[in-house]
């Protein structure tokens, strides 16, 4: 029974990071249709831009995970300017193929710069565990779950009721009739990135903080994983993306708890497909339309 | 004049959709933009609105130059549309669509929208209020939280209508309102045209095929053929022009 209750725990941490970065790539993809494989390295940008903060220029905790989030969302700004902009239009393919480019570009430009440091440690954000009912949680996996409640409460908040929200989903459903409105699609599609490098540079700070180990090629590997959380929800669907992220999560924990750490992954994949199969546009997806 | 436009045209490769393109709309006034199918009316109202910049000519709005700027710009000017197939945003609740419109004069930042406080509170309340207003008067009330892809087809084309008043325009462009409406149902929209015009005080130009109502409400016409003019003036001298009857019935 403690292994159940250690692996749920877990898999719920996981899956909110997942579901953290999963909430990028659906959100990217609602407002330009496009998949955007770079967004896993940002969760790769921040880790490294936080050890730096923290490490090389010695700054408190705070004031190094508030400049690595901000620095990220600018920088999933400045990609979208300078890479998918000016392709807008362009069949999609295009644009993938582009957002592949800038990944590999950040990994191999962030491997060169830290090739002395790869992979980096990180200090400890948080240690020790705090004990409820005779269940042990470590004091890091409480805070990723916190935050990412917390953040993704937000942004449903955002999305709902102001008018930047308003905006997005306007432009997600008809970005041509938007604009008509009066609405600055430019402005509207940056604010999109920006929202979604920030979640994805948090979602790096806390699996940095829980791993305490980084390297340029990690954004890859869970970036992916992410991306299959928000097409297992739906893409394209907000709520879609933070239930693939907990399902992801606590699948990929309860396999290596019960089964191996090996075949975890084999595990995860196997019901992903099986579940796609049956809703081939998502768990929260509509077979008719695509919207957010 | 409120609207000037001055010789605009616009190739797309070879075709010339629209060339030597001249026309005006008063204050106040209902004008009509009609020809047959293909002629480059729909063409026009996206030069009008930033679609399309034009390959020659000017747009004079509010005597300000248009010409070539942005769509949400000019739409920020005062030039508002509603579309020949309905374009609205299907998954958001009838009242969103309008908001969504008054959006360019929301003063609050995010972070009050978010935590609904200060300046959002007391703007959105306002702009609830004015959003009901709105909707009131195209007796879409009653549905205002439903979603607009669910309303039937009649009601979808008043919200087009309403959502395009939110953005508080001087000049509202309808593009083909009474398309795949009934006789009756087109009464009614003769009905709200001329309400939408003095009680919003804008002017409107309107593409329309049903002669009916174009003959019924406008002041003045023009007609565009293979994208030129080839005619203008009031409906009566319109409905007698040669030119005009020849293209229509293709002699």
């Amino acid at each position: 029974m403690n292994l159940f209750i250690d692996q749920m725990i877990n898999g719920i941490s996981v899956g909110s990071v997942y579901a953290l970065v999963a909430l990028g790539y659906t959100m990217v993809y609602g407002i330009v249709k496009l998949i955007n494989f770079a967004h896993g390295d940002i969760i790769m940008v921040s880790s490294y831009f936080l050890m730096v903060f923290l490490r090389k220029a010695g700054l408190p905790f705070p004031l190094a995970i508030l400049l690595s989030v901000a620095l990220s969302g600018a920088l999933g700004a400045i990609v979208e300017k300078l890479a998918y902009k000016p392709l807008r239009g362009a069949p999609r393919i295009n644009v993938l193929i582009t957002a592949i480019g800038v990944s590999i570009l950040l990994q191999n430009v962030f491997a060169w710069v830290f090739k002395q440091d790869n992979p980096a440690s990180m200090p400890a954000l948080l240690d020790g565990a705090i004990n409820i009912g005779g269940v042990s949680i470590s004091k890091i996996s409480v805070l990723t779950i916190l935050v990412s409640v917390i953040l993704m409460v937000t942004l449903s908040l955002l999305i709902k009721y102001t008018k930047m929200g308003k905006a997005m989903r306007a432009v997600s459903e008809d970005s041509g009739a938007a604009a008509l409105m009066g609405i600055n699609v430019d402005t509207t599609v940056s604010a999109t990135f920006i929202i979604g490098s920030a979640l994805a540079a948090v979602a790096g700070v806390l699996f940095a903080s829980t791993y305490r180990l980084i390297n340029p090629f990690m954004g890859s590997d869970f970036g992916l994983k992410a991306f299959i959380a928000a097409v297992l929800g739906g893409i394209g669907i907000i709520p879609g993306a933070m239930i693939g992220g907990f399902i992801m999560g606590v699948v990929e924990s309860l396999a290596k708890g019960y089964v191996s750490t090996i075949f975890a992954d084999t595990i995860v994949f196997t019901i992903l497909i099986v579940i796609l199969i049956f809703k081939p546009s998502g768990l929260l997806g509509k077979n008719i339309k695509e919207k957010v | 004049m409120l609207l000037e436009v001055n010789d605009i045209g616009i190739t797309f490769g070879g075709l010339r959709a629209v060339m030597g393109f001249n026309m005006g709309v008063d204050k106040d006034e209902i004008v009509g933009l009609i020809g047959p199918n293909g002629a480059g009316k729909t063409t026009v109202f996206n030069l009008l609105t930033g679609v399309y910049t034009p390959t020659e000519g000017k747009i004079i709005f509010d005597q300000k130059d248009i010409t070539g700027k942005k769509t949400n710009v000019i739409n920020n000017l005062g030039i508002a549309r509603t579309f020949q197939n309905i374009r609205l945003f299907k998954s958001m609740s009838v009242i969103d669509n309008v908001k969504v419109a008054y959006n360019q004069n929301m003063k609050y930042n995010e972070l009050q929208g978010v935590f609904k406080f200060g300046l959002y509170k007391k703007e959105e309340a306002e702009l609830h209020e004015k959003a009901l207003n709105l909707l009131d008067v195209f007796g879409l009330k009653g549905e205002a939280e439903e979603n607009a892809g669910n309303l039937p087809y009649g009601k979808q084309r008043k919200l087009e209508i309403a959502r395009a008043l939110g953005t508080g325009p001087k000049l509202l462009l309808l593009d083909e309102p009474a398309a795949g409406m009934n006789p009756s149902e087109t009464a009614e929209l003769m009905e709200i045209i001329r309400l939408v015009k003095d009680k919003f005080r804008v002017s409107i130009l309107l593409i329309e095929h049903d002669m009916s109502l174009v003959m019924n409400i406008c002041e003045r016409l023009y007609v565009l053929d293979y994208g030129s003019l080839i005619a203008s003036g009031p409906p009566e001298e319109i409905k007698n022009n040669q030119d005009v009857i020849s293209a229509y019935l293709g002699e």
